[in-house]
C-alpha cells in the first residue's frame, strides 16, 4: 500500500512544477497548462485527505473543481486562441495593454 | 373667496408672460395697454378681497391659502402661500392701484421707445414680485419677491442700458441692495432656529408666547432692520436710490418711490410682535430713520436735477417711516407709507411730464414758469407739494403729523430729541420742495437765457452723475433750446396724475385723529399690530400740530424769500457739501477703491492661493501618489502570477511559523 504521504509528495511537486512554470514560460498555451497542473495537483491532495480520514466530502469537491476547471478552459483557451489569432507569434508579456 | 387669492399676484404674472410671448407683436402701445389691464384686473382682484375682510368682524380678517408645498426639507416644510389680512391688503390696495396709474402714464410716457414691450414687461414682472413680497404668508416666499423687485429694480434702473451711467446705477443699486439681503437671510435663518418656523402667523405666536426674547429678539430685528436698510434705502445703504433715477421715470415713481422702497418698513411692520420684544433695536431704527430723514432732506436743498430732489426726498420720507416704526407707532408707519405712495408718486410722475415738456432736460435752473405752459402738471405738482410740505388739509400733514406726535409722545428725552430732528426736517421738506416748485413752475422762463448761466456742460458737471438727460440722444430727441415751447403732457399721463393729485388731498381722511371713530386705519389695522396710544392726547395734540403747521408754513416763506423775492443769493443756501451729499457716495468710492480695494484684492489672493492652494494641493497629492501606484500595474500576467505566488508564500510561512503547527 501506497502511503498517503507519497501522494501528498507528488501533488506538491506537481503544484511546484506547475508554479514554476507559469512564472518562467511566456507562451500562453503552455502557461496555460501549468495552471491546469496546479489545479490537478491540488485536486490529488483532497482525494488524498479523502481517502486517509475517509470522508467523501474531499472527493465531491474535485468534481466540483473538475466543472469550474472545464468552463475556465474554454474561456482561457478562447482568449487564447483571439490572442494568437490576431499576433501569431505574441507572447504573454506582449499582450500589456492593461497596465497603469 | 381665500381659495382665490392667488388671482391677485397671477394677473401680473400673466400680463409679464403675455408681453413676453407676444410683446412684439402688440407693439406700441397695445403692450402697454395689455400690461396696464393686467394690473388694473390685479388692482380689481385686491379690491374684491378688501371687501370681502371689511364685511367681516375684526377677528375674522385673515385669508389664508396655501398653493402647494415649495420645500419640503426635514422638519422645515416652507409652503408658497399667501396670507390677507388688513395690513397686507392695505398694501396690496396701492400697490397695485398706484401700479395701474404708473402703467397708464407709462405708456404715455414711453412713446415712440424702441424698447417699449420690454419696458412694460418688467414692469408686471415688478407688480408680480412686490405682490408676492406682500402677500407671502412666510419669510421665504417675501424673499422670493424681495429679491424678484431686486432684480426689476436693476433692469428698469438700466433700461436704457446703452449709456454706461445707467448701466452702472443699476449695478450700484443691485449689489447695494446685495449687503441688505445678507441681512434678511440671516435673519431668516435665526428666525427657524428659534421659532421653528418661517411663517408669519407662527413667528407672531411664538413672539406673543415668549419664545423670542432678549438677544434673540433685538439680533432678529436688527438683521431684518439691516435688510431694510438696504432696500428702502437707509443709511448708511442709502446711495443707490439717487442714482437709480437713471431708469425712466415711471419706473422712479412706481419702484423708487411708491413701492418697492417701503418693503422694509412693510417687512418690520409684518413683524411688529418680534420688534415689540427687541429692546434697544426700536431705538436704532428711529434714529437711524430720522437721521436718514434730516441728512436727506438737507442734500435734497442743494439738488438741481429735479429728480433727484424727489430722490432724496422719498430718502427722507422713508427715514420718518422708520421714525414711526422705531417708536412702535405702525400706523403712522402704514398710513405716511399710503399717503407718501400718493403724493411722491405724483411728484415724480408730474416731473417726468416736465422732463418731457421740456425736451428732456432735468436741471431745474433752466426751468421756470412752466404753469402757463403745463397747467395740469403745474396743478397737481402743486397739490403733491403742498401735501408733503405738511399744509393742511392735504393727506401729508396727518401722516406726518402723526408720526411726529407718536415720537414726542414717547416722553422720553430721546424722543423729544427724535421729535425736534423730525421736526427740522420737516422745515427742510417744506423749504427744498417749495424750491422745487418755484424753480419749476415760477418765475423767469430761464431756459430761453441759457448761455448766462453756462449752458448744459455746467449743469452735467454740477451733478456726480447726469441723470436721464443722456437718453435724449438715444432717442432723437433735441436739445433744449432757447426758443423751445414747452407743451402739456396727453391724457394718459396727465389722468393718473389728476386721480393721484386727488388721493393726495384727500388721502388724510383715511385716519383722521380728531375723534374715536374717525381714526379708520388704525381700527382696520388693529387686528394685525394691535392697539397702539400715540402718548398725546386733546389739546396738546392740536399745540403740535399747530407747531408742525407753523412749521411748514416757514420753509415755505423761506422758499419765498429765497427764490421768489430773491432776498438772499440761493449760493448761501445751496452749499457745496449738500450738492455732493455730504461726501458720502465719494467716501465709499475713496473706501471701496482704495483701502477696501486693497483689502478685498489680500481677500482675493488669500482665496486664490491659501483656499485654492489647500483644494488643489489636496488634488495634486492624490494624483503624485496615484502616478507612483501606477507603476505596479503592468499588465503583465507573469508579474501578477509573480506577486500572487509570493505573496501565498509569505502568507504560508506566515501560518507556519506564528500560528504553529497542529
Amino acid at each position: 500500500m501506497v502511503q498517503p504521504t507519497s501522494y501528498l509528495v507528488l501533488a506538491a511537486l506537481l503544484f511546484g512544477i506547475g508554479t514554476a512554470g507559469l512564472l518562467v514560460r511566456r507562451n500562453p498555451l503552455v502557461m496555460f497548462m501549468c495552471v491546469e497542473l496546479m489545479l490537478n495537483a491540488v485536486n490529488l491532495t483532497f482525494v488524498a485527505f479523502s481517502r486517509q480520514l475517509g470522508d467523501v466530502a474531499g472527493q465531491s469537491i474535485v468534481f466540483f473543481v473538475l466543472v469550474v476547471a472545464a468552463a475556465e478552459v474554454v474561456v482561457g483557451l478562447g482568449l487564447i486562441v483571439a490572442v494568437l489569432r490576431r499576433r501569431p507569434s505574441a507572447d504573454a508579456d506582449d499582450v500589456s495593454l492593461m497596465r497603469g | 373667496m381665500g381659495d382665490l387669492l392667488w388671482l391677485i399676484p397671477a394677473f401680473p404674472l400673466a400680463g409679464f408672460l403675455v408681453v413676453l410671448v407676444a410683446g412684439r407683436r402688440l407693439g406700441d402701445p397695445g403692450a402697454g395697454w395689455v400690461a396696464t389691464a393686467a394690473a388694473g384686473a390685479s388692482f380689481a382682484a385686491v379690491v374684491a378681497v378688501f371687501v370681502d375682510l371689511a364685511g367681516r368682524d375684526a377677528e375674522a380678517r385673515t385669508l389664508h391659502q396655501e398653493l402647494f408645498t415649495w420645500l419640503p426639507v426635514g422638519n422645515l416644510r416652507v409652503a408658497m402661500g399667501f396670507l390677507a389680512d388688513p395690513l397686507s391688503i392695505t398694501m396690496c390696495l396701492f400697490v397695485t392701484g398706484v401700479g395701474t396709474l404708473i402703467h397708464l402714464y407709462a405708456i404715455g410716457y414711453m412713446r415712440g421707445d424702441e424698447k417699449f414691450p420690454k419696458f412694460f414687461l418688467y414692469l408686471n414682472l415688478f407688480v408680480f414680485s412686490m405682490l408676492m413680497l406682500v402677500l407671502g404668508d412666510n419669510l421665504l416666499v417675501t424673499f422670493l419677491g424681495w429679491e424678484g423687485v431686486g432684480a426689476c429694480s436693476y433692469f428698469l434702473i438700466s433700461f436704457w442700458h446703452t449709456d454706461p451711467a445707467n448701466a452702472s446705477a443699476g449695478k450700484k443699486a443691485f449689489v447695494t441692495n446685495r449687503v441688505g439681503d445678507f441681512g434678511f437671510m440671516l435673519a431668516t435663518f435665526l428666525t427657524w432656529t428659534v421659532v421653528g418656523s418661517i411663517n408669519y402667523l407662527d413667528i407672531s405666536a411664538a413672539a406673543h408666547g415668549g419664545a423670542v426674547t432678549g438677544v434673540t429678539a433685538t439680533a432678529i430685528a436688527l438683521l431684518f432692520f439691516v435688510a431694510a436698510t438696504g432696500k428702502s434705502a437707509q443709511l448708511p445703504l442709502f446711495v443707490w436710490l439717487p442714482d437709480a433715477m437713471a431708469g425712466p421715470t415711471p419706473v422712479s415713481a412706481l419702484i423708487h418711490a411708491a413701492t418697492m422702497v417701503t418693503s422694509g418698513v412693510y417687512l418690520l411692520v409684518r413683524l411688529n410682535p418680534v420688534l415689540h420684544e427687541a429692546a434697544w433695536a426700536n431705538d436704532v431704527v428711529a434714529w437711524v430713520g430720522v437721521i436718514t430723514a434730516f441728512v436727506a432732506a438737507t442734500i435734497a436743498v442743494s439738488q438741481n436735477d429735479i429728480k433727484k430732489v424727489l430722490a432724496y426726498s422719498t430718502v427722507s420720507q422713508l427715514g420718518f417711516l422708520f421714525l414711526a416704526v422705531g417708536t412702535g407707532n405702525y400706523v403712522a408707519a402704514i398710513f405716511h407709507m399710503v399717503t407718501h405712495a400718493f403724493f411722491k408718486a405724483l411728484m415724480f410722475l408730474g416731473s417726468g411730464s416736465v422732463i418731457l415738456g421740456m425736451a428732456h432736460e432735468q436741471d431745474m435752473r433752466r426751468y421756470g414758469n412752466l404753469r402757463k405752459y403745463m397747467p395740469i402738471t403745474a396743478g397737481t405738482f402743486i397739490v403733491g407739494w403742498l401735501a408733503i410740505a405738511g399744509v393742511p388739509p392735504f393727506s401729508g400733514f396727518w401722516s406726518k403729523d402723526e408720526i411726529l406726535a407718536g415720537a414726542f409722545g414717547k416722553g422720553t428725552a430721546s424722543g423729544y430729541a427724535l421729535w425736534a430732528i423730525g421736526l427740522v426736517t420737516a422745515l427742510l421738506t417744506a423749504f427744498y420742495m417749495s424750491r422745487q416748485v418755484f424753480l419749476t413752475f415760477f418765475g423767469d422762463e430761464k431756459w430761453r437765457a441759457v448761455a448766462e448761466i453756462g449752458g448744459h456742460g455746467d449743469a452735467d458737471a454740477d451733478d456726480a452723475h447726469a441723470v436721464d438727460a443722456h437718453h435724449d440722444d438715444a432717442h432723437g430727441h433735441h436739445h433744449l433750446t432757447p426758443d423751445h415751447e414747452p407743451q402739456e403732457s396727453p391724457w394718459v399721463m396727465t389722468l393718473p396724475l389728476v386721480v393721484l393729485a386727488g388721493l393726495a388731498l384727500v388721502g388724510g381722511v383715511l385716519n383722521l385723529p380728531f375723534t374715536h371713530g374717525t381714526k379708520f386705519l388704525e381700527h382696520w389695522l388693529e387686528p394685525v399690530i394691535g392697539v397702539h396710544e400715540l402718548g398725546v392726547e386733546g389739546p396738546e395734540l392740536v399745540v403740535l400740530a399747530a407747531i408742525a403747521v407753523v412749521t411748514a408754513l416757514v420753509g415755505i416763506a423761506g422758499a419765498v424769500a429765497v427764490y421768489l423775492r430773491r432776498m438772499a443769493r440761493p449760493e448761501a443756501i445751496e452749499l457745496e457739501v449738500l450738492a455732493q451729499g455730504w461726501y458720502i457716495d465719494r467716501t465709499y468710492a475713496a473706501i471701496m477703491g482704495g483701502p477696501g480695494r486693497k483689502l478685498l484684492d489680500a481677500a482675493a489672493w488669500f482665496d486664490r492661493n491659501v483656499i485654492d492652494g489647500a483644494v488643489n494641493g489636496v488634488a495634486r497629492l492624490v494624483g503624485l501618489g496615484g502616478t507612483a501606484l501606477r507603476q505596479v500595474q503592468t499588465g503583465r500576467v507573469r508579474n501578477y502570477a509573480t506577486g500572487v505566488a509570493v505573496t501565498a508564500v509569505v502568507l504560508l510561512v506566515f501560518v507556519v511559523t506564528r500560528m504553529g503547527t497542529p
